[in-house]
């Protein structure tokens, strides 16, 4: 009984020192970044990596969610009459849902497991000890420009799959099926706003890019220096990504979309 | 990987990233039609708006010519006072008749203004002086059941 209190003790201590250290660590990042935008280099080569390389499985898993989105929202809304409305359906739920959140999913196992796992064998081989040793601060050097990477790839990619999952209902909706085009494409435009619903989704994907890219490069910096650590490290990055994308997608759209 | 390949790669994935936020503004959005470039005010009273909801469409001969901007209530007269943001291409007659419209028979409801006969043109700032409130549809069942029941001694 007493190991149980104790147990749950010793969690809650050590998850509050972690959570503290990632809001001093997130603070490190910012002071530093003027230091590493310097070196602009870096953060272009970091959203190479995180952003550029992460374009085919957006853009494919975008394609893919956009034609199931035409495919099930026309089966749903003919049994109403109203299938013309198959593009509205399809715009509203990416731009302000899926668009962000699918592609801060995929970005998270995609980029955020790959930046944790390099940063944390850069750990585990003593590199960011030696980088410090020669006068080089790891944050600016190491960190900070995987985690602007991040941040400025996040939003983009986003879009980028917003836009293709549209253009996914349109291949299956006006194409396949025959929903009139000039219909699909008018009613989209009269329901969507681009205040209210497109900037809402940009934002959005904005804030899940600081929150993955932030996880992923903590969860590196942080990792028991050994093979194993490493790996719980990678596992972390995903699991807490998940979950903080999708109770900030609760957040903010409770937010954003109240009294709409 | 070459610095100038890489600087490449980059800038063709942020330009194709704007690039679809373009698309989703222009093609999917309506920013093209949304944002009137010059607007005025107009506020108009209402006994009951129904289901009016601020963003709302107001309609001329079912040409969107403006936004609903804010509903308050007026504590005074007991009305709810809507403020309609027109684009400032169009002007409307001082005796113009605004109405609470309904799209379809569920559809969203909307603000519909038919334009009345006088020389003299709406202001900003000024506010429609005759308005008709939004139909609701257990007044209009209960009152068709009362004219029924009235009704229905005179033919016996």
């Amino acid at each position: 009984m007493i190991a149980l209190i104790r147990g749950t003790g010793h969690r809650v201590n050590n998850g509050l020192q972690r959570l503290g250290f990632a809001a001093r660590f997130f603070v490190m990042i910012l002071i530093y970044s003027g230091q590493s935008f310097r070196r602009i280099h870096l953060t272009i080569r970091e959203i190479y990596f995180a952003g550029f390389q992460s374009l085919l499985i957006i853009l494919v898993s975008g394609l893919f969610i956009g034609m199931v989105l035409g495919m099930q929202g026309y089966e749903t809304l003919q049994r109403y009459g109203s299938s013309e409305a198959l593009g509205v359906l399809v715009a509203l739920s990416l731009t302000r849902e899926l668009g962000p959140v699918v592609a801060a999913l995929l970005f998270a196992s995609r980029a955020g497991s790959s930046i944790t796992a390099e940063i944390g064998l850069m750990k585990a081989t003593e590199q960011l000890t030696a980088m410090d040793m020669m006068a080089v601060n790891p944050i600016a050097r190491v960190v900070a420009p995987r985690f602007w990477g991040g941040v400025i790839s996040m939003p983009l990619l986003a879009a980028l799959f917003s836009a293709i999952g549209v253009f996914g209902g349109y291949l299956v909706g006006v194409v396949l099926i025959g929903v009139d085009e000039g219909a699909f494409w008018s009613q989209m435009q009269g329901s969507v706003d681009f205040r209210f619903d497109i900037w809402n989704g940009v934002v959005k994907s904005f804030v899940f890019g600081v929150a993955v890219s932030l996880i992923a490069v903590f969860e590196g910096y942080d990792a028991v220096p050994t093979a194993e650590g490493v790996s719980s490290s990678i596992k972390r990055t995903v699991v807490y990504s998940a979950l903080a994308i999708l109770a900030l997608d609760f957040v903010l759209t409770s937010f954003m979309f109240r009294g709409l | 990987m070459s610095r100038k390949l890489l600087d490449l790669w980059v800038g063709f994935f942020v330009l194709l990233g704007f690039a679809a936020l373009l698309f989703l503004a222009l093609r999917v959005g309506n920013l093209s039609s949304a944002n009137f470039a010059e607007t005025y005010q107009l506020t108009a009273k209402f006994d009951n708006i129904g289901g009016l909801k601020v963003r709302g469409p107001v309609k001329s001969a079912g040409v969107v010519v403006g936004r609903v901007t804010e509903i308050r209530f007026s504590p005074e007269t007991y009305e709810a006072v809507t403020t309609l943001t027109i684009d400032g291409r169009y002007h409307f007659p001082k005796d113009t008749f605004a109405s609470i419209l309904t799209a379809g028979l569920l559809g969203e409801q909307y603000i519909g203004l038919d334009a009345g006969g006088e020389e003299k043109m709406l202001k900003d700032g000024d506010v429609v002086a005759k308005t008709q409130s939004a139909v609701v549809l257990e007044k209009l069942i209960s009152q068709f059941m009362f004219n029924k029941a009235s009704d229905t001694p005179d033919k016996q």
